[in-house]
């Protein structure tokens, strides 16, 4: 299980592939891709993304289900789509919105 | 203090206009990512894994109170209330927009603050002790030469593209407080036998992957050799310093790979034939660049202020502080104060909007407007009256920085690691505040006494942990963080690298290991004047090993 990740140009914030292409700001959010070819025409939109001047980067990541939740499988990128573990108030794992 | 001329403000300016210029480009899809980062981070700003990362230049570690009060202002205006001391004397914003940064540029160019020479493969922000032209062991001031090298070194067209970023620290005092052996030029001022300014020169220090302890190349420099012997290394450093290879890109490989006669040799040539040239400092330009950081009017006070001694008295905290964080200073009656940004628990060199206006406003009202940020990511205030430390403990108390730790195990230096830095191996605040409060009982730290702990995120070493007296190093093992630890390194004129001590621990085991070293230690040492680094150095690791490890 496979979603794609990277940092938006604008303000640097980590945001997640989710329906056609779209960008979305929580991981749940995101579209889970589960075969190689999913995955490499994400990336072809990714690409276009780069190219427009929405995204720095973009890049595929692996993820798990937990409890129903998808997670990421790193360390790395778990405190992306949270924030810094020492500031429980500061990036996504604030938002009201993050269930 | 020093401030900038006509041609810093014309240049910074300029400089500010131009980044604005390539953001507008940049968002409007007429530069590439590759195109742009080079030029970003020639500006201070990083991609790091939440955010972008401002990182603003204070030279030598020197600001005033309206600099600071403008880093406060941006961290509410820009950012989210509060900023980050690094161990190069700077400071940290963690989430400023792309958009927004020409902006925050335009208001730091406002009060001489910039973020150039921050990043790259140019000459970086030269960093000094911190209790420089304070301090009551002091030869002199090393602010002025620091301020030499920098206007040398801002922009110099032949080294804005070394191999690799050159990093150079100066120390005015015999006692060296600014690591200038693990630099890639450390310059530790002495006077000659007629008396003059010179400089102790060592060449090819520097931590991150491959360690190393600077070696000498002149014991003594006469001070108005002090550009051209700098060109002369740097000349030969762009000239035969790798670039097919990044990790051995430093000069320190330089030095390792050729040999240290030779390099000298090679360097001393140089040297020769620009001396003479216009490299050579007049003794006029020393004296006018020293002008600006001609010490404030001190009159001489009572060594023992009444006020100050009854509170000790009545004040186990209050003690505490005046124990540790309480410089010796060149003038009777005054003292340096350490404003720890280590409270226990905390996270190192972290300060709020609201603490660095209260430092800004203590500063202005005590302390002759002078503030120090110091390598090991503490506030300081240089100049204060003795008869001032109450009021200004009193402060420091009400607004969480009266920490009297400086020097004790909780003083710990710590990188972002894993928590904002894009280049972790594992996070390093989350192991400095259980460390800090494992160990955070008044008692308990001074009792252990002298203890530096530095903990980096990653082999790049930010966190100087080859060089903590217990360094610890984050990495990542089968998916889990993992925790290496050294013994032994050590920063000051006696510098060593740390060795590492065994097998390394998980992040649940690590703080349980340090327990373990220090009651190792408290069990073996001499007497309680004995540090920890002294008692390693006297028995050797083999006990540490053994209370680790059980007998192999
Ligand atoms: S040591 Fe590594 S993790 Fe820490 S700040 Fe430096 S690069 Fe980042």
């Amino acid at each position: 299980m496979k979603v794609i990740t990277g940092n938006r140009l604008l303000d640097g914030e980590v945001v997640w592939m989710g329906e056609n292409g779209s960008w979305v700001e929580l991981l749940s959010l995101a579209k889970i891709l589960h075969e190689k070819n999913d995955v490499a025409d994400a990336m072809a939109l990714a690409k276009k993304s780069l190219d427009e001047q929405v995204m720095v980067d973009a890049y595929e990541i692996d993820v798990k289900e937990e409890d129903g939740r998808v997670v990421p499988v790193r360390l790395r990128e778990l405190i992306r789509a949270a924030g810094p573990t020492t500031h429980p108030h500061l990036g996504k794992q604030a938002r009201p919105t993050l269930v | 203090m020093y401030r900038y001329d006509e041609f810093d403000q014309d240049f910074v300016n300029q400089r500010t206009a131009q980044f604005t210029d390539q953001v507008r480009r940049r968002l409007a899809g007429e530069l590439s990512e590759d195109e742009f980062k080079p030029l970003r981070l020639m500006n201070g700003l990083y991609l790091q894994l939440h955010a972008y990362m401002l990182r603003v230049a204070i030279p030598y570690g020197t600001l005033n109170g309206r600099q600071m009060r403008k880093l406060a202002d941006i961290s509410r205006k820009y950012d989210k209330s509060y900023g980050h001391f690094t161990t190069r004397q700077n400071i940290q914003f963690n989430w400023p927009k792309l958009e927004d940064t020409p902006a925050i540029l335009e208001e730091l160019a406002e009060v001489e603050m910039h973020a150039i020479q921050t990043s790259g493969n140019c000459i970086r922000n030269v960093t000094a002790d911190h209790f420089a032209g304070a301090a009551a062991d002091e030869i002199a001031d090393p602010r002025p030469y620091a301020e030499i090298l920098r206007q040398w070194s801002s922009l110099h067209p032949e080294f804005s593209f070394l191999p690799r970023k050159f990093k150079i620290a100066i120390t005015g005092a015999p006692h060296d407080r600014a690591a200038v052996q693990v630099h890639d030029i450390g310059l530790q001022l002495a006077r000659g036998e007629d008396g003059n300014i010179g400089f102790v020169v060592f060449v090819g220090g520097g931590l991150g992957r491959t360690p190393m302890i600077g070696r000498k190349v002149r014991d003594f420099l006469p001070e108005e050799d002090l550009l051209a012997y700098s060109e002369a290394i740097l000349r030969v450093y762009n000239r035969y310093g790798r670039r097919d290879n990044k990790y051995k890109a430093r000069i320190k490989i330089l030095v390792h790979e050729t040999g240290l006669e030779e390099l000298k040799a090679d360097i001393e040539a140089e040297f020769d034939k620009i001396r003479h040239g216009v490299l050579r400092l007049p003794d006029e330009e020393v004296r006018r660049i020293e002008a600006y950081f001609a010490p404030p009017p001190l009159e001489v006070l009572e060594v023992d202020d009444k006020g100050l001694e009854d509170r000790k008295a009545s004040d186990a905290a209050f003690a505490q502080f005046c124990a540790h964080n309480l410089n010796p200073h060149r003038v009777p009656g005054h003292t340096s104060i350490t404003i720890s940004m280590k409270p226990i628990g905390g996270i190192p060199g972290d300060a709020t909007d609201v603490q660095m206006d209260v430092i800004a406003d203590l500063a202005e009202r005590f302390a002759h407007d002078e503030i120090r940020i110091s390598h090991e990511q503490n506030v300081i205030l240089p100049h204060v009256a003795l008869k001032d430390v109450p009021a200004i403990f009193d402060t420091l108390v009400a607004h969480g920085m009266a920490e009297g730790n400086a020097g004790l195990i909780t003083d710990i230096i710590a990188c972002p690691g894993m928590d904002y830095c894009a280049l972790a191996t594992a996070r390093s605040i989350p192991v400095a505040q259980e460390i800090s409060e494992r160990f955070g009982n008044a008692d308990r730290q001074a009792e252990v006494g002298e203890l530096k702990i530095k903990i980096s995120g990653c082999i790049n070493a930010c966190g100087h942990h080859h060089v903590g007296h217990i360094g610890i190093l984050g990495l990542e093992k089968k998916g889990e963080e993992f925790y290496q630890i050294t013994l032994g390194g050590s920063a000051d004129e006696k510098s060593s690298i740390g060795k590492i001590v065994g097998r390394g621990f998980s992040s649940e085991k690590v703080v349980d290991a340090i327990e373990t070293l220090v009651d190792t230690y408290l069990g073996l040492r001499a007497g309680k004047e004995e540090t920890f680094l002294d008692a390693y150095r006297r028995v050797g690791e083999e006990p540490f090993k053994e209370a680790l490890y059980g007998i192999s």
